[in-house]
C-alpha cells in the first residue's frame, strides 16, 4: 500500500524508540501515508496499525484526535489559514475574506476542480509574522496580505 | 544592562552571527563548553542542581515552576530506562519563542538537553516538536545529526564512557500535548489526554518510566547557566525570577517578534522596542502571558515589570512571555468570542465539565457578540466558570475560564452594551 520509500522513513521513525514501543511512531507513520496518498482512509489507517503491531482501533483514535490528519480526500493545495486571536489583530479576517472569494469556497471546502481546499486553523506558533498559513501541513507562508495571498494561490499548481 | 543585545540575551545571542544556527558559529563562541567541562570533570548531578537552583530558573513554557527543584524530584540512581523530554509543542495563541530558538540556536537546547540527561540520570531524550512547524522538525533533526558526528550524541560521549541520545517526536496538531502528561501519552502513541497525577512524571512518566519534562527555552537556559555561573544568571533578572526571558509580541503592534530582554524590564519598554502601538492608536489592553492570562487593562499594564511576581500581583500570569496587545479598535467581545471558541475546540473531550463547559462558554459570548445575548448571560458565563475550575484533570478548563473571567471584570460595559443594543460600542 506504501511505497518502498514511505516505509524507509516510517522505518527510521520507528528506530527512535525502544522496540518495544513501536505505537510511538503512529503520529508520524500516519504523517508519512497521508503525504503519499494525500488523505487517511480507514484501510490506510488500519495498514499503519499493522505494521507497527498495534490495534487498529488505538491508530483510529489516533487519526481522529490529532487536526492535522485529513480522513477524507482534500484538494490538491490544502490550505490551513490561522484565524486565532493574533492573527486576527493582524488581519487574518481580512485575508480569509480574499481567499475565500478569490475560491469561490468556504472554510472546509474544496473546489470543483479539486485543486484547493480551504481550512481555518488554530495557534501555529509563529505570531508575530502573522496572518500565516499553513500549505499541505508542511510549509508555513507568513505576514499575508490581500495580495500576496492571490500570488501565493496562483503559484500553486 | 542594555536591553536585547546579545551580551543579556541567553538563548537568541547567536542572531547577531551570520550563520546563527550552525554548529561552528555555537561551538566558536563558547558552545558546547560546559558540556565538556561537565564530562571532563566528572560534576556530581548534586552540584549542577545546585546551580540551577541558584540562578532562580523558572520554567519558561508557562507554569514558572523552578528547575532546579523540578529537577530534584528525578529519582536518577533508580535502575533502568529513565527520560528527559523537551517540550516544544508551542502552540498557546501568542507565543512564538520555542520556534526561534529550533531556527537559531538549536545547538543550544542540543547541549542543555545532554546536560539534563546527564544531571538526571537519563538514557535518552525526546523533543516533542509541535505539529505546524515541520520545517523546524527537520532542521532540528539536522542539527541533531551534527552533534552525533562531533561525539555529543551516543555511546562513550567525547570520551566519557558515558551513552545518551537524543530524538526528534514530530506532533500533528493538538494544543492539549503542551500539557506534560499529555504529551507524553502522545510520545507513547495515543490520543493526548492529560493523566491524573499524581503520579507525576518523575516517577511515572514516558513508559512509566522517571522522566523531567522542560520547555525549550528552560532547557536552552541550562548551558548558559553552567558557563557563566547560576549567580550570573540571576543577576541578568531580578530576584527569584533569574535571567533573561524571551517575549512574544503580537497584535497592534508596530514591529511584533521575539524581544530577549532581562526578567523585571518594564512593559512600557518592551513596547518601545516592538515600535509601539500601531501608527495613531492606543493602547487598551494587554494579554500578558499568553491567550491562557487574564487579561489586563492599559492603564494597569503601563505600569507593570515583566517578572512572574510582578504580573501575579496584579491578577494575571506571565506564562510563556506571549504579550498580546490591542488598540481600541478592538471589540473586546469578538477578541473573547475567538479565544473561547480555542478552547472549546482544543478541550481533549477526556473531564465532562471542560468538554461541555468549553461549548457552553463559546456559545454564550458567541450569542452576545451576535446581539442575541441575554441580560443574564454575564452572571452566567461565571457561574459556569467556576464550576469548570478546579474540577477537572489538567489546566486547560482553568485556561477556557481565565480570559472570560477578566474580559468580562474589566471590559464589563462593552458586554452589556452587546447585550443591550445589539451592536458593538466600538467603531471599527
Amino acid at each position: 500500500m506504501l511505497t518502498p520509500e514511505s516505509l524507509a522513513l516510517i522505518d527510521q521513525e520507528i528506530a527512535k524508540y525502544p522496540p518495544e514501543h513501536k505505537q510511538s511512531a503512529v503520529m508520524s507513520a500516519l504523517r508519512i501515508a497521508q503525504q503519499e496518498l494525500g488523505w487517511l482512509s480507514k484501510d490506510t489507517i488500519e495498514y499503519v496499525a499493522a505494521y507497527l503491531d498495534m490495534p487498529a482501533i488505538a491508530a483510529y483514535e489516533v487519526a481522529t484526535f490529532y487536526n492535522m490528519y485529513d480522513l477524507a480526500p482534500v484538494g490538491r493545495h490544502k490550505i490551513t489559514l490561522c484565524t486565532n486571536l493574533p492573527c486576527q489583530l493582524q488581519g487574518a479576517d481580512r485575508i480569509a475574506e480574499r481567499m475565500q472569494a478569490k475560491l469561490g469556497i468556504g472554510f472546509n471546502e474544496t473546489t470543483a476542480d479539486g485543486r484547493y481546499t480551504l481550512k481555518e486553523g488554530e495557534c501555529m506558533g509563529a505570531c508575530g509574522h502573522g496572518p500565516l498559513c499553513l500549505h499541505n501541513n508542511h510549509t508555513l507562508h507568513t505576514h499575508l496580505t490581500p495580495e500576496s495571498v492571490d500570488k501565493l494561490l496562483d503559484d500553486m499548481a | 544592562m542594555s536591553l536585547n543585545t546579545p551580551d543579556s540575551q541567553v538563548c537568541l545571542w547567536t542572531l547577531a552571527h551570520d550563520d546563527p544556527a550552525s554548529l561552528a558559529t555555537y561551538t566558536a563562541n563558547g558552545g558546547y563548553q560546559a558540556l565538556r567541562k561537565i564530562l571532563a570533570d566528572k560534576t556530581p548531578a548534586e552540584a549542577i542542581i545546585a546551580e540551577v537552583k541558584t540562578s532562580a530558573l523558572r520554567g519558561r513554557g508557562g507554569a514558572g515552576f523552578p528547575t532546579g527543584l523540578k529537577w530534584s524530584f528525578m529519582p536518577r540512581s533508580v535502575p533502568g530506562p529513565k527520560y528527559v523530554v523537551c517540550n516544544s509543542d508551542e502552540g498557546e495563541p501568542g507565543t512564538f519563542k520555542d520556534r526561534d530558538i529550533l531556527i537559531y540556536n538549536p545547538h543550544q537546547l542540543i547541549e542543555g538537553m545532554i546536560i539534563a540527561g546527564y544531571t538526571l540520570g537519563a538514557t535518552a531524550g525526546y523533543n516533542y516538536i509541535h505539529g505546524e512547524i515541520f520545517e523546524q522538525y527537520q532542521s532540528w533533526e539536522r542539527a541533531l545529526a551534527e552533534a552525533r558526528a562531533a561525539g555529543f550524541l551516543g555511546s562513550d560521549i567525547l570520551g566519557s564512557g558515558w551513552d545518551f541520545e537524543l530524538y526528534a517526536h514530530h506532533g500533528y496538531g493538538a494544543y492539549i500535548c503542551g500539557e506534560e502528561t499529555a504529551l507524553l501519552e502522545s510520545l507513547e502513541g495515543k490520543k493526548g489526554q492529560p493523566r491524573f497525577k499524581p503520579p507525576f512524571p518523575a516517577s511515572y512518566g514516558l513508559y512509566g518510566r522517571p522522566t523531567t519534562i522542560n520547555n525549550t527555552e528552560t532547557l536552552a537556559s541550562i548551558p548558559w547557566i553552567l558557563r557563566h555561573g547560576g549567580q550570573a544568571f540571576l543577576e541578568l533578572g531580578k530576584p527569584n525570577n533569574g535571567g533573561s526571558k524571551i517575549f512574544s509580541i503580537s497584535g497592534h503592534v508596530n514591529k511584533p517578534g521575539n524581544y530577549e530582554i532581562p526578567l523585571g524590564t518594564p512593559f512600557a519598554e518592551l513596547l518601545e522596542m516592538a515600535g509601539g502601538v500601531r501608527d495613531g492608536h492606543r493602547l487598551k489592553a494587554v494579554i500578558p502571558g499568553g491567550s491562557s492570562a487574564p487579561v489586563l487593562p492599559a492603564d494597569v499594564m503601563m505600569d507593570l515589570t515583566l517578572d512572574f511576581d510582578a504580573i501575579a500581583k496584579a491578577g494575571s500570569m506571565l506564562g510563556s512571555g506571549a504579550v498580546i496587545v490591542m488598540d481600541e479598535t478592538v471589540c473586546m467581545v469578538r477578541a473573547l468570542e475567538r479565544l473561547s471558541y480555542f478552547y472549546f475546540e482544543e478541550s481533549c473531550g477526556q473531564c465532562t465539565p471542560c468538554r461541555e463547559g468549553t461549548g457552553w462558554l463559546y456559545r454564550i459570548v458567541h450569542r452576545i457578540e451576535q446581539g442575541k445575548g441575554r441580560p443574564e448571560d454575564l452572571d452566567e458565563l461565571v457561574r459556569i466558570g467556576r464550576n469548570i475550575g478546579g474540577n477537572t484533570i489538567c489546566a486547560l478548563g482553568e485556561a477556557a475560564v481565565g480570559p472570560v473571567i477578566s474580559f468580562v471584570k474589566h471590559f464589563r460595559a462593552e458586554f452589556e452594551h452587546h447585550i443591550e443594543h445589539k451592536r458593538c460600542l466600538v467603531e471599527n
